[in-house]
């Protein structure tokens, strides 16, 4: 039983192991030195989970008593979750190592955040969410505060960890209704529960709370203040490890709470994310129009983004969940692109954040800016991307469920933010001649850029074969 | 072949168009010549060895969409054998003239390479309406249709430097859709009765449609009748008749082996073609085709009256067409598709011939377009002369009557002339026999003023007036052979008995069973040779006069109702419904009428010569004496003033209004003060709340607790 | 006698909760926190949870409101003006208070559980082995995943606090007992013959 129960999380046993061997192995030897290495042994770890995640046997396993769900649905997750992680970490270390940040426990930290999401995804209890949750919400709180030197560092992680708290204080409330009225915190037994009558108000609270908690984790409006200011104050590195792989755990862990568990009273939950995704995108796209700092532009971009993603839950239905993770997966790839792009923003070896800097970038380098402009074309929702075909996903998902005015307010809110992505392109192409970046060309980094651009030009052939991953791994979650 | 002969044509454009650069320019020119003198070769070896059973080859696959289901496939029949030689030779004989025409065209500065793009043009072109002629369905007829009015548009504004040619193009173009509109519509219409766009569905459904009534534009419509008349609108547009006819004389502005292909010889005559192809539908469309018959004979009328006038050759020749297309409109109208085809089929033979010799004087008088500025050019161009002489022959219809002796024109009008009487439309008849007469008057005027009388205009141009290369004379030769040949070699396959033209167009023939064999042993031995054809038909005429009572002549179309036309729709090329009896009147009309057209014909000869050779101040004085008359032909009935009125203006002022209150106050005003005003309101909204303090973040979470948990509470959730 | 137990660790708890929050002393707040652990403390022991009772109290009683206290008073924070800038809030912050306190009291007011709730809730004490002991077993067994993750969270909360704290400043001078130690006369003094008259 046990030994079964054993080998289905064996990737997240091997990777915690990894994280505490390793761990040991940096503390005894030469410390910070064994950083660069670590990172790349943890991002090759990842990559070789990944891979093993996606290859291994379909179906659906159940492990200790219904807490761990093994499913096609947390398969997914974990691999878009791993591969970021992975190509965040790789991406970071040269930037890191140069400003002497490169402390040996930054990917082992990242490592345990990584357990913590794919214990999220999978999740199959309302506590082991919550460990999962906390396992990964500590691991960033203290990787946001990672530039001790740094004052804004340091109210980044603050503010996180703080708020944090609120949140998971929300969530626990509601789980604790939740817990109360159906007397299990099993999903499986929530589930049974509604199954028997209405859903009462008292349900309907614990709802509330937990989607306030999780909403919180995906930063949605209104529980979305924390973003800007920990975006902004973190190192650029973690700041593209915060947009990419904690929001697809966090939105994977929203998919499954609200169908595992409530599958039966979409209804309910569909009209509140409905609301929190109207919010979202609204206020992303209106907020990020005043922003110089392309850090908390891109924050406000990823609330925005969120509230397409959610726009997707809300609908509630397979092809929704399905929307949602084809979704969440260009995001992260056009997100992992885009800060690729931000760490290569230098002015005589310090990060510059300043848009403005941007400035007739593209005479000087035409490929990066090109590569650039593709992607902010695609964070756009411009057609020929593969982020227009991401919303397309989205709307059509809401449209489908009866939220034509969700699926209309989006099409609106993404006019309206296509002005903040297009001024960049604007400042790049055309902005006048001003202070110059400069031109670092990290192969790293570079390499990340340009994958992605070309992902999202060639991926409209056929997403790379995603839609159909997507689709099956909604089909085992919502049925 | 036919897949060979269909593409070659675009294998040609691409190589013309696009790799010019690389093979040469001279490389690039002759591939695509070649190529189209290959088409044009296997399209004659397709109609010489045709057996007229209706053939279809897929090409590919092409929509597939609910029920809409449909193939890339050439559909190939007698109609489309006689289209491929037409447009393949002519275009051919076009590209190979173009050698010679284009050569140092004085609208582009030396060293500029404009002539790949011209026969690229022209190769495409030729592609498009191959395409629209092998079509089995509607759609990829439209595409067709669609591809050579691009083709027509590209080639009229050729010389996009001219404001006046780009005018043109547009003016052609976009007159042009509104009788694609029509079309489309049509195309639509037929989709939802038929539920298919297959030509051979269409054809099955075609008495089903004669009986189905159908509500468009808040009135009931027979469905045949309805389809009949979008379809034929599109017709109008293309084949430019009469209220959709102004663009044709605009396009004179591309150069002049394009007016020969296009606007003359092809590209017209698609309407014509796309009228006999639905040849099942439209004879279940009574009041469409008597609609057809009437615009065709207006058409012939009212264009061989502006023709009468005009001074610029080419515009005399472009009436011409539009006259002769309203002939072969009235051929349909009343039922006689395959004398339609007959005159489209020569039409395009001595109509060509006689823009490339237009083109040839052009070229010889240095680009001088004014009749006026001609004369006496015999002897300085007397190839040209002679060629333009033979088509001008042609083209009036010079002939022996009464026989099956003449020129091409001669043979082909005169069916129609006695087809639209048999067809009991007398208006169609007199105006197409006045139409002759005009006809043969102007385009006399037209010889006279070029070739003889005196030098007139510069005397310097005079002078240097020279005879045009021989890729100019050969393209000439050729078609002059057409002109000559083409009604007396043909006549007996397209206006014979019916048991020669159903063998021609693959439609089934019975014989009456009630008549005795003498008849029929007749007909057997009629069908022998081209010549007892007209044998029989003198017999006939001397039996005419001898009685009316016991009339063999009489007898004899009697005896022709041995052979009726009884296939279903969609069986072979044309179908003749069981009651159209229109080839055996005709056959039998009476002598008066079969004489007629000639009699016009000489009649306007006489004028030409009184008016242009014995008394050539006469023009003047005539126009000055009916000078309101004289302005209203020579300003073209103020059809384009009216329209420039009724439409253009109104037009541009609703786009102008729309344009700057509807777009630019409303809209633009609107989104403006949404962009400007609105949006940043909230952007500096969202960026107070964010002030930094954790108890600020804190409270706006609570804040959306409350109001969350305030909503389900008072919603009570979905329930 | 139980029922008077309950209401009086219920009441002792939410003043102590309520009195952390508005006392003006941060000391204060904190020994209205001890009560409130207190208090709970006591509740569980009436629930028959002797064993987690006890952890409450030397836990967070004994540890975690120590280090409070500790804290606390070593940080020289003007608690006064975060309040006032709190006070700003104050009315609204009442208001929405008031607000979800009412919404509770109807939800609780009329509570209904869900049908068999009841039955999975009631996990009695169980009799043939006692309080500590079943809840070894069930950490252990039943909840052996996320005992685990427990411990890794605790894992990621150690490093953290190291990452965040422990740094080797470089600017400073350190006492090295090591290098101290192998000191020896040999390395640490060269004779040099210095000539009268020059320097070295």
């Amino acid at each position: 039983m046990i030994q079964a129960d054993l080998s289905i999380i064996l990737p997240e046993i091997v990777l915690a192991v990894y994280a505490m061997l390793a761990l040991l192995a940096a503390v005894y030897t030469s410390k910070d030195k064994l950083g660069p290495l670590l990172v790349w042994s943890t991002g090759g770890l990842m990559v070789v989970l990944a891979a093993w995640i996606a290859t291994k046997a379909s179906g659906t396993h159940v492990a200790f008593g219904g807490m761990f769900v093994d499913d096609g649905f947390a398969r997914f997750a974990k691999v878009a979750i791993l591969l970021s992680a992975a190509a965040v970490l790789v991406m970071s270390q040269d930037y890191m190592s140069r400003r002497g940040l490169l402390r040996f426990e930054y990917p082992l930290l990242v490592a345990l955040a990584a357990v913590g999401m794919m214990m999220m995804v999978s999740a199959g209890d309302l506590m082991a969410l919550y460990m999962g949750l906390e396992l990964q919400s500590l691991a960033l709180y203290v990787v946001a505060a990672l530039r001790r030197d740094s004052v804004k560092s340091t109210e980044a992680g603050l503010k996180y960890f703080v708020l944090g708290a609120l949140s998971s204080g929300l969530l626990l409330y509601g789980a604790s209704l939740v817990y109360g009225f159906s007397g299990t915190t099993l999903f499986s037994g929530i589930i049974e529960t509604a199954k028997h009558g209405e859903v009462t108000i008292g349900l309907l609270f614990g709802l509330i709370f937990l989607i306030s908690g999780l909403a919180f984790k995906v930063s949605a409006v209104p529980f979305h203040m924390w973003t800007p200011d920990v975006y902004e104050g973190s190192p650029t590195p973690v700041t593209a490890f915060f947009a990419t792989a904690p929001k697809m755990a966090a939105m994977g862990l929203f998919a499954r709470v609200m169908h595992d568990a409530f599958g039966l009273a979409v209804q309910d939950w569909s009209q509140v994310i409905a609301l929190l995704a109207l919010l979202s995108m609204f206020l992303g796209a209106v907020a990020a129009i005043g922003q110089r700092d392309i850090k908390r532009l891109m924050a406000f971009s990823s609330i925005a983004h969120m509230g397409y993603a959610m726009m997707g839950l809300a609908a509630g239905t397979q092809f929704g969940v399905q929307a949602l993770l084809v979704y969440m997966a260009i995001y992260v790839t056009m997100n992992v692109g885009t800060f690729a792009f931000i760490l290569m923003m230098e002015k005589d070896g310090k990060p510059v954040t300043d848009i403005t800097m941007l400035n007739g970038y593209a005479r000087r380098e035409p490929a990066k800016a090109l590569a650039m402009l593709v992607l902010l074309f695609s964070l756009a929702g411009v057609p020929p991307m593969l982020g227009f075909f991401g919303k397309l996903y989205v709307l059509r998902a809401a449209y489908d469920a009866g939220l034509a005015w969700l699926a209309i307010a989006g099409v609106i809110a993404s006019v309206i933010g296509a002005f903040y992505y297009l001024r960049i392109v604007y400042y790049m192409y055309f902005g006048d001649e001003g202070e110059e970046l400069d031109s670092n060309n990290q192969p790293i980094l570079w390499g990340f850029l340009m994958a992605s651009a070309a992902v999202m030009l060639l991926g409209i052939i056929n997403m790379f074969g995603v839609e159909g991953a997507a689709a099956a791994a909604a089909a085992t979650l919502v049925n | 072949m036919e897949t060979t002969l269909l593409f070659a044509p675009l294998v040609g454009a691409l190589i013309c168009g696009f790799g010019w650069k690389f093979i040469g320019e001279k490389a690039a020119l002759w591939t695509a010549t070649g190529l189209l003198f290959l088409s044009a070769l296997l399209s004659w070896i397709v109609f010489l060895t045709f057996d007229g059973h209706t053939e279809t080859i897929e090409i590919l696959r092409w929509i597939e969409s609910g029920s809409l289901s449909t193939s890339w496939a050439i559909r190939l029949d007698r109609l489309t054998a006689i289209m491929l030689i037409v447009i393949t030779t002519v275009s051919s004989l076009v590209h190979l003239y173009s050698f010679g025409y284009m050569a140092d065209d004085p609208q582009w500065r030396p060293g500029e390479s404009y002539k790949p793009r011209f026969f690229a043009y022209l190769s495409f072109f030729t592609f498009a309406m191959l395409m629209l002629v092998t079509s089995d369905n509607l759609v990829q007829m439209f595409f067709g249709w669609e591809g050579v009015g691009v083709a027509s548009y590209l080639l009229i504004g050729f010389y996009y430097r001219k404001p006046s040619a780009n005018a043109a193009a547009m003016k052609a173009f976009i007159v042009n859709r509104v009788g694609d509109f029509g079309f489309a519509l049509g195309i639509f219409g037929l989709f939802f009765l038929v539920d298919s766009i297959n030509l051979s569905d269409i054809f099955e459904a075609a008495p089903v449609l004669a009986e189905t009534q159908v509500t468009f534009l808040w009135t009931e419509w027979n469905a045949a009748n309805l389809i009949a008349f979008l379809l034929f609108v599109g017709a109008m547009g293309k084949s430019a008749q009469l209220i959709l006819h102004t663009w044709l004389p605009d396009a004179m502005e591309g150069p002049t082996p394009v007016s020969a292909l296009i606007h003359a010889a092809t590209m017209v005559t698609a309407g014509v073609f796309l009228v006999c192809r639905m040849s099942p539908l439209m004879e279940f469309a009574p009041g469409a085709t008597s609609f057809i018959t009437v615009l065709g004979a207006m058409t012939a009328f009212f264009a061989a009256t502006v023709g009468l006038v005009q001074n610029d050759i080419k515009r005399v020749i472009a009436y011409s067409t539009c006259s002769q297309l309203g002939y072969m409109f009235v051929a349909a109208g009343v039922g006689m598709y395959s004398a339609a085809m007959f005159h489209l089929f020569t039409h395009a033979f001595f109509k060509a011939m006689l823009f490339l010799g237009a083109g040839s004087v052009i070229h010889a008088m240095h680009h001088e377009q004014d009749m006026r500025n001609y004369g006496a050019l015999r002897k300085k161009i007397p190839y040209t002369y002679w060629a333009m002489m033979i088509g001008t022959l042609a083209i009036t219809g010079v002939g022996i009557p009464l026989t099956t002796i003449g020129f091409a024109g001669f043979l082909s009008k005169d069916a129609i002339i006695e087809s639209a009487y048999a067809g009991g439309s007398m208006f169609g008849f007199w105006a197409l026999v006045i139409a002759a007469g005009m006809t043969s008057f102007y385009s006399w005027r037209l010889i006279f003023l070029t070739f003889f009388g005196e030098a007139r205009g510069d005397k310097h141009t005079h002078d240097h007036a020279h005879e045009s290369p021989m890729v100019m004379l050969v393209p000439l030769g050729v078609l002059a052979l057409g002109a000559v040949f083409a009604g007396m070699l043909w006549y007996n396959q397209f206006f014979g008995h019916a048991d020669k033209v159903g063998k021609f167009y693959g439609i089934p023939v019975a014989e009456a069973a009630a008549h005795g064999e003498a008849h029929s042993d007749d007909h057997a031995s009629d069908s022998h040779a081209d010549d007892s054809h007209a044998e029989d038909s003198h017999a006939d005429d001397s039996h005419a006069t001898d009685s009316h009572g016991e009339d063999s002549h009489a007898k004899d179309s009697y005896g022709e109702h041995h052979y009726a036309f009884v296939g279903k729709p969609g069986e072979g090329a044309l179908y003749f419904a069981p009651d159209n009896h229109v080839l055996d009147d005709a056959h039998a009309a009476p002598k008066w009428v079969k004489v007629s057209p000639f009699v016009a014909m000489v009649f306007g000869l006489l004028m030409a010569l009184w008016f242009y050779i014995w008394n050539p101040s006469l023009p003047k004085r005539t126009a000055d004496t009916f000078q309101p008359l004289y302005q209203f032909l020579l300003n073209k009935w103020y059809f384009d003033e009216i329209y420039d009125a009724v439409f253009v203006r109104p037009a541009i002022g609703l786009g102008r209004f729309l344009w700057k209150r509807g777009d630019g106050n409303t809209i633009d005003g609107f989104l403006n003060g949404v962009a400007m005003g609105v949006v940043p309101f909230f952007t500096r909204l969202a960026g107070k709340a964010q002030s930094g303090f954790i108890f600020t973040y804190a409270f706006w979470m609570v804040l959306g607790i409350a109001a969350l948990v305030t909503w389900m509470s008072i919603g009570g959730g979905a329930h | 006698m139980s029922v008077f137990a309950f209401y009086l660790f219920a009441i002792s708890a939410i003043a102590g909760g309520l009195f952390t929050v508005i006392s003006r002393q941060p000391v204060h707040s904190v020994l209205w926190l001890i009560l409130s652990f207190i208090s709970a403390a006591g509740l569980f022991v009436l629930l028959g949870a002797e064993f987690v009772a006890m952890l409450l109290v030397i836990v967070y009683v004994g540890a975690v409101a120590v280090l409070f206290l500790f804290v606390v008073m070593m940080l020289d924070v003007d608690f006064a003006e975060l309040k006032a800038e709190m006070a700003r809030y104050m009315p609204l912050a009442l208001l929405i208070g008031l607000v979800i306190l009412m919404q509770f009291v109807m939800a609780f007011g009329a509570w209904e559980s869900a049908h068999g709730a009841a039955e999975q809730l009631a996990q009695p004490v169980p009799v043939d082995r006692h309080n500590t002991e079943a809840l070894g077993v069930i950490l252990y067994d039943q909840y052996f995943l996320l005992f685990q993750l427990a411990g890794l969270i605790l894992l990621v909360a150690m490093i953290g606090a190291i990452v965040l704290t422990l740094r080797h400043r470089q600017d400073i001078k350190r006492q090295d007992i090591l290098a101290q130690m192998y000191r020896d006369p040999a390395k640490a003094m060269e004779l040099k013959d210095v000539k009268p008259g020059q320097g070295l």
